[in-house]
């Protein structure tokens, strides 16, 4: 369980999280929305724990464990995983390779067995089937020369491997066409399970007709200024942001 | 960028000089000559190897030459002037020459295997060690074991310490030796003409497709003692041959001088690959000690459509001074030079290649990747030259510099002589940081910070790392991450 307390960060000089409390149970997917600027993948680089975000007040623990004291890995290991606004491309660097890198050292943390590479391929090969994606995917250097729509796929091809107990989805649905954001959806909704929350963040209501979420947050001005149910999100869908800061 | 800020500490950290794991001395019995040089020297070494007249009057006129000429200053990396009467020119387990593998000092046989290099044939064959690698090893001033010989001369191929070659294959050594690197080409190719005392010899005869990979491990063992070997490969008409060459040498305070020269020579439609891993020992985190790498490394395309390929994981020594080059003389003929060097600390590189394109339709490929960290400073230097008769020539270049930290230093010195109309020749250049986004992508999958710099410095490699035979692919990727990481396994 995501517990978030009254949680602060800057960047440099600048305020961004003002006091936001959040829980997210196991088993629960919830999404936050809000107008630019809200906060929102502030907050997912805070919880993943990106340089230069200063946290500077309030807490946030998963399953129990103060996050925000781990390295970046650490939270990985700890089963939290980011899928990136902007995926980053390594040149060089095999998409097979790299995921079997972070599989075995979160498996390796997590005290499991390493898998070798024929283990890994027939993992991997599963998974790329599950999602509908092509099989050169793995044979590719991560993320150079993907198109947009591959990009995010291949986030949720490393989420679906990599397993974590609590995903978060930075607008894992910006730039996507309708059949990508099916496919990123099925990718979120094969995961879900008792064990497993989500945290989705988004601009629009439609990737939520993929992914129906349990709460619907609204970040505005650093602060989670209302939560609902689905209905939430249509409603902003309707009627936009405009208010909600001030409440 | 605090993320870089911090990836330089880790990485500073990590890799002081204590976790270069072939920092170990061996206790052998050593004949060690007088200090210092002089024509007596030079006489020494000669008698010692029981060499015919020719050979003490070749050395013996490189001397000549070596006085005379001064020691190279245009080369972007700085050190104390070196004092060659303090230096050691020999050193060599003492006793006979071991004949067999049998002779070979156990102390010895057991130091190769603790650094990995297979001397045992016996093992080999018996399916312990790998069976398609022969190894000649190099140890401070001699060659002390050479394996599958007989194998290889089943097929008609040579290989033997350069020494022994001198006798037993005069006519070879007479006809090739200083041919493409002359005794006055420079003045560390001089002083090693005078003074070296062995290395390798190949002769691959006609048509013959060497049957393994060759290999020579370089060993420095002994203190205060130069090392200056010296390697011959032939390939004949239609011949082919991968050679690798490993590199490693005890920690040591002082600085030692390492000043190889390598001769290749290549005739009508004959392929020589040569590889080299070098992983002398660079010093510590404080600049100290760490070999002179001072090498001359050239070879001569001689036939038509002959082709030679560099390809070289430079991550040791203080100082890298080498540049292996191809005289492109036959028509057809291809130069390549593939490169990785990696500085870190107070490790200096002054690196790169030169192809001499001189015959019609001939081809050079560089690809030279540097990385450097700490307070390091590393240099693409490279010559592309083509001569007037070298019509429908082709070069192309990339050279790609990776820099950690904020204390280093990355140079490309690229000169392009083209006297041909028809030439083409391109160059490309980038430099760039491991960008913060990239790290905190990789750790955000689980990767180490340590694990995401190895990670992305073999990415940028890749080009060059796969030109590499598979087994010494693999070790390049683990010694490029221990050396910016430390992470010894």
């Amino acid at each position: 369980m995501l517990v978030i307390k009254n949680l602060s960060a800057r960047i440099g000089e600048k305020e961004i999280l003002r006091g936001v409390d959040l829980t997210v149970p196991d088993g629960e997917i919830h999404a936050i929305m809000g107008p630019n600027g809200a906060g929102k993948s502030t907050l997912s680089y805070v919880l993943s724990g990106r340089d230069g975000y200063q946290v500077t007040g309030g807490t946030a623990t998963y399953n129990g464990a103060d996050i925000l004291a781990l390295a970046p890995e650490e939270r990985a290991a700890a089963g939290i995983f980011l899928a990136f606004q902007y995926p980053v491309e390594l040149p060089g660097v095999g998409n097979a390779n790299f995921i079997r890198t972070a599989l075995n050292a979160v498996r390796r943390a997590r005290g499991e067995p390493e898998l070798d590479a024929v283990a890994f391929l027939k993992l991997a090969r599963a998974a790329i089937k599950n999602l509908s994606m092509p099989d050169d995917m793995l044979k590719r250097n991560v993320n150079v020369g993907f198109s947009g729509g591959e990009k995010k796929r291949n986030e949720v091809l490393q989420m679906a491997l990599l397993n974590p107990g609590l995903a978060i989805l930075d607008e894992t649905d910006s730039g996507l066409d309708i059949d990508a954001l099916k496919i990123v959806a099925e990718g979120v909704n094969a995961l879900r399970s008792e064990k497993f929350s989500a945290l989705v963040i988004t601009h629009y209501q439609r990737l939520l007709d993929h992914i129906v979420p349990d709460r619907v947050h609204v970040l505005a001005a650093g602060r989670i200024v209302r939560s609902g149910g689905p209905e939430l999100a249509l409603e902003l869908e309707a009627h936009g942001y405009a208010g909600l800061e001030a409440a | 960028m605090p993320a870089i800020l911090e990836t330089r500490d880790t990485v500073e950290a990590l890799t002081g000089g204590q976790k270069y794991k072939y920092g170990f001395e061996t206790a052998i019995a050593m004949d060690e000559f007088p200090k210092g040089l002089n024509e007596d020297i030079v006489r020494l070494i000669s008698a010692k190897k029981d060499e015919p007249d020719w050979m003490l009057a070749w050395r013996l006129k490189a001397y000549a030459m070596w006085l005379k000429m001064a020691e190279p200053d245009w080369a972007r990396v700085h050190y104390p002037a070196i004092d060659y009467d303090d230096l050691y020119y020999y050193a060599a387990p003492s006793g006979p020459a071991p004949k067999s593998l049998d002779e070979v000092d156990p102390g010895l046989i057991a130091m190769y295997e603790k650094l990995g290099i297979p001397l045992n044939e016996r093992a080999a064959l018996a399916g312990v060690e790998r069976t398609d690698i022969a190894v000649d090893a190099v140890f401070d001033s001699v060659s002390v074991a050479t394996t599958f010989r007989e194998t290889l001369a089943k097929s008609g191929v040579i290989f033997c310490p350069i020494s022994e070659a001198v006798r037993a294959h005069p006519e070879l050594v007479q006809k090739y030796l200083g041919s493409v690197v002359p005794q006055g080409d420079n003045f560390f190719a001089a002083l090693n003409s005078a003074v070296f005392s062995d290395g390798s010899f190949v002769f691959i005869p006609k048509g013959v497709r060497c049957p393994m990979e060759l290999s020579t491990y370089f060993r420095i063992n002994a203190r205060n003692t130069g090392q200056f070997e010296r390697t011959l490969i032939i390939a004949e008409a239609g011949a082919s041959v991968s050679y690798l060459e490993g590199c490693t040498a005890p920690m040591r305070d002082e600085n030692q001088l390492h000043a190889a020269v390598v001769e290749l020579v290549a005739l009508d439609d004959a392929k020589i690959k040569y590889s080299t891993v070098q992983n002398w020992y660079p010093g510590d985190s404080d600049g100290k000690g760490g070999i002179y790498n001072f090498v001359t490394k050239r070879g001569a395309c001689r036939g038509r459509n002959a082709k030679i390929s560099w390809t070289q994981v430079e991550t040791g020594s203080a100082i890298t001074w080498k540049y292996p080059s191809c005289i492109l003389q036959g028509e057809g003929s291809v130069g390549e030079f593939y490169s990785v060097a990696l500085t870190n600390n107070f490790q200096q590189a002054d690196t790169g290649t030169k192809m001499i394109h001189i015959g019609k339709n001939t081809t050079s490929t560089i690809i030279s990747k540097g990385i450097s960290a700490g307070h390091s400073n590393n240099t693409y230097r490279g010559l592309v030259k083509i001569m007037p008769g070298a019509s429908g020539a082709r070069n192309f270049t990339q050279c790609d510099s990776l820099l950690i930290g904020d204390r280093c230093g990355a140079h490309t010195v690229p000169y392009i002589e083209n006297r041909n109309m028809t030439a083409k020749v391109e160059h490309e250049a980038t430099t760039s940081k491991i960008a913060e986004d990239q790290l905190f992508y990789c750790r955000s999958r689980g990767l180490s910070e340590e694990d995401a710099v190895g990670l992305i410095v073999n990415g940028f490699c890749k080009d060059v790392l796969k030109e590499l035979p598979m087994e010494f692919a693999v070790e390049a990727q683990k010694l490029l991450a221990v050396s910016l990481e430390g992470s010894v396994g």
